[in-house]
């Protein structure tokens, strides 16, 4: 069992937890995830890896609760324990040898961004980091951008908060007014990815993204998470899950992520109902 | 009790196919006592024992054909025993027909004596019947560590356990049990049959840890550094093959492996379950082996109206067992031999709709000796379906193999390794099943793994003797 040492929430929807993993907690590289279990029944789910404590053996998570398996997750506690956990899965995102990087987070995708913009300014690299959300309400880890990053662009879609605009408008800005980056590493939804990536192209500068696809095991067994790279099918959980965002075919990668749609739907308005009950 | 000389297997009995073609329960009974002490008694003891060279693990067959005809099952439980570890699981998923019973010499006039029936009578019985709990044997000191908590992982546990040797078995998913868990469906081998093997593992003092991916969380390096003095590599071949036609990113195309992992190993054939699954009408299962058959008769149960196998060979070649052929053609099945498909054709919303298959004929014999399937020009035809089931076959699972310096493989990613005793080219590693040859069988799996654990004892008693 994967015991919760802290739980802290982020926004009205998003939550952190430190889970107690020390064999993970070792091999665990910014750009991996883990698949976790919040209960005997309950579906396999993957998570990127947000940060991890060697020394400690904790590894932390954050996550969106967006449907009846991260519902089921927020009903536990510190204290409590995931019934499985299992890790490091997929390959660690390539870092070494960059000088200078653009690190690109868009709402919960910020909590895959911000280790990776933390062990690169670790190597000595020049980081400047965007982050969008809707609103003010949903930002998450400025203080920890703040600290990895040279340069911090806040982005708000309503402009409650930073900018109001979206993160390419931050990204063409910061590249017109000079910037030259090695590399573009963008995290969020598949739009918004789909988006830097074309903005990039046009620049021509070399853009990783990280994909999350519906997967089971995790280890290349189910084919689920099949991505076309570069017109060849790639399994996110070994062959990625970060990809040259130039070659990754978003339009398919959305198509997939709605299969279970429907499914999802019930699954929440269920989970809803028994949370209720619970309460009531 | 006379010889039967029927020439006749006493039937199995099964489940109504319309019944059962719409439930997950097991479909063969099971034969009772009179049922198997009567078929027993078909075996004519022959003295050349043909049936026991063709068994991979060289079960004493008649000896334990002739205890059930004296009635003493327990006494057929332990020959079979000496041989095989899983008993319950080979008597229901070996290919009988192929192996042993090929062999029978009763078979020459009439139909062999049924003996995967009546090993898996034996283990029933067994089962049901014995009280006798495992007793871990006293400890020799030495560790040793085994990948994959599958039919060849388990069976090498259970052998070291019982010489002696503190045995950790690492599996990656969070269930043991490996293929029979995630692979073969509830209808063919009950979990709980599999649940009992692992029991009796740990009861004898085997250590499972789950949720360990090995080659990401410990190398096998670091298996050796905590003290392990041998490994064996039983890691399968888990990796699913698609066609790399076009079409094969749409919804509603599963890799065999994702179809039966949902509904086995989480559980999606059960009401409530948190598992998605698509609730198909027409389902095309490219293959023809039994994992096909198992997706296939998976997919019927989950309520589809129609279930095509679509083949490209003929009914003659088909790999799967032929107990399970039948069953599925009994459930409804409907078979399309002769037939590839070449397109997976999409909708507007990017959900499969219907499959593209050329005509084939039979040509000249390939490498394998099977005739080789060759397209009929101009024969193409168009199946509707709304899901479409890849199972062409798997590969072994390169996590293992890029993460440990030395170990050789080929260049289909099987493990090489060097005897009977599975050694690879790393000094106190062995390895077995799926993970070396690739798909093939539970029983050669389980083989295997038996012969490594006999391997490594020699090897770790060979290296303090020397010492």
């Amino acid at each position: 069992m994967y015991r919760i040492v802290k739980k802290r929430s982020l926004n009205p929807t998003v939550s952190l937890m430190e889970i107690e993993a020390p064999l993970i907690a070792k091999k665990a590289e910014p750009g991996q995830f883990i698949i976790f279990r919040a209960k005997e029944d309950s579906e396999r789910v993957p998570l990127t890896i947000a940060d991890f404590d060697r020394e400690k053996g904790t590894v932390t998570i954050i996550y969106q609760i967006v449907g009846g398996s991260t519902m089921e997750l927020d009903t536990l506690s510190e204290g409590d324990s995931l019934h499985d956990f299992v890790g490091p899965l997929g390959r660690p995102s390539e870092v070494d040898g960059l000088k200078k990087v653009a690190v690109i987070g868009g709402g919960v995708g910020c909590a895959i961004a911000y280790p990776i913009a933390k062990k690169l300014k670790g190597l000595g690299c020049e980081v400047h980091s965007i982050v969008g959300f809707r609103n003010k309400e949903l930002v998450i880890l400025e203080d920890e951008f703040r600290s990895a990053s040279s340069e911090l662009r806040i982005m708000t879609d309503d402009g409650s908060y930073g900018t109001k605009g979206l993160v390419t408008n931050a990204l063409e800005q910061l590249i017109n007014e000079g910037n030259q980056y090695d590399e573009v590493i963008a995290i969020g939804p598949l739009i918004m990815m789909k988006f830097v990536c074309l903005l990039t192209k046009k620049y021509n500068i070399k853009t990783i993204v990280s994909m999350n696809p519906i997967m089971i095991d995790g280890t290349g067994m189910c084919g689920g998470c099949r991505l076309t790279v570069g017109g060849e099918t790639k399994f996110a959980c070994v062959d990625g899950p970060d990809f040259d965002g130039h070659l990754v075919d978003f339009d398919e990668a959305m198509h997939r992520g709605t299969m279970y749609k429907e499914f999802e739907t019930h699954a929440r308005e269920a989970s809803c109902e028994l949370l209720n009950k619970e309460v009531q | 009790m006379a010889k039967n000389m029927s020439n006749e297997k006493c039937p199995m009995p099964v489940q109504d196919p319309e019944i059962r073609k719409r439930n997950f329960d097991e479909v063969a009974l099971g034969y009772t006592y009179e049922m198997a002490v009567s078929e027993a008694n078909r075996c004519l003891n022959c003295k050349n024992k043909p049936c026991t060279t063709a068994c991979p693990v060289s079960i004493n067959i008649p000896a334990f054909i002739e205890r059930v005809a004296s009635e003493d099952m327990e006494g057929a439980y332990q020959i079979i025993s000496q041989s095989s570890s899983l008993p319950a699981v080979c008597g229901r998923v070996c290919p009988q027909e192929r192996q042993c019973e090929s062999k029978c010499v009763r078979g020459i006039k009439g139909e062999s004596v049924g003996i995967g029936r009546l090993e898996r009578f034996v283990a029933d019985y067994h089962r049901e019947h014995s009280t006798e709990k495992p007793v871990p044997p006293a400890q020799n000191g030495h560790k040793a560590a085994i990948i994959g908590a599958g039919p060849s992982g388990l069976t090498a546990a259970g052998d070291l356990a019982k010489l002696g040797y503190k045995v950790t078995v690492y599996e990656a998913l969070h269930l043991a049990g490996g293929v029979l868990v995630y692979g073969i469906p509830e209808f063919r081998l009950p979990k709980l049959i599999v649940q009992k093997e692992i029991d009796n593992l740990k009861a004898l003092g085997v250590d499972i840890e789950t949720n360990m991916v090995i080659g990401k969380v410990l190398t096998i390096d670091e298996l050796f550094d905590m003290g392990n003095e041998a490994v064996y590599i039983g890691s399968g071949a888990g990796l699913p093959r698609f066609m790399n036609i076009p079409g094969e990113s749409l919804k509603g195309v599963y890799s065999a492996n994702e179809y039966l992992t949902r509904i086995n190993l989480m559980k999606a054939y059960k009401p409530g379950s948190k598992t998605p699954i698509k609730h198909s009408r027409r389902v095309a299962v490219a293959g023809g082996g039994n994992v096909a058959m198992d997706a296939a008769r998976s997919a019927m149960r989950m309520g589809a109206e129609e279930v095509y196998i679509v083949y490209r060979r003929g009914m003659e070649e088909l790999p799967a067992r032929k107990e399970e052929v039948e069953h599925a053609m009994e459930e409804g099945i409907i078979f399309k031999t002769l037939c590839n498909p070449v397109e997976i054709i999409g909708d507007e919303n990017g959900e499969v709709c219907a499959v593209r298959c050329d005509e084939m004929e039979l040509g000249e014999p390939d490498a394998s000796g099977r005739r080789r399937p060759v397209v009929k020009e101009g024969c193409q035809f168009t199946l509707e379906v709304d899901t479409m089931i890849i199972a062409i076959g798997t590969s072994p699972n390169p996590l293992i193999r890029s993460t440990t310096p030395g170990l050789t493989a080929n260049s289909k990613g099987c493990i090489v390794t060097d005897g009977e005793g599975g050694l690879t080219s790393r000094e106190g590693v062995y390895a077995g099943g799926d993970a070396v040859t690739g798909a093939a069988t539970v029983i050669l799996a389980m083989g295997a793994g038996k012969a490594a654990a006999k391997a490594i004892d020699e090897y770790i008693r060979n290296k303090h003797q020397n010492s």
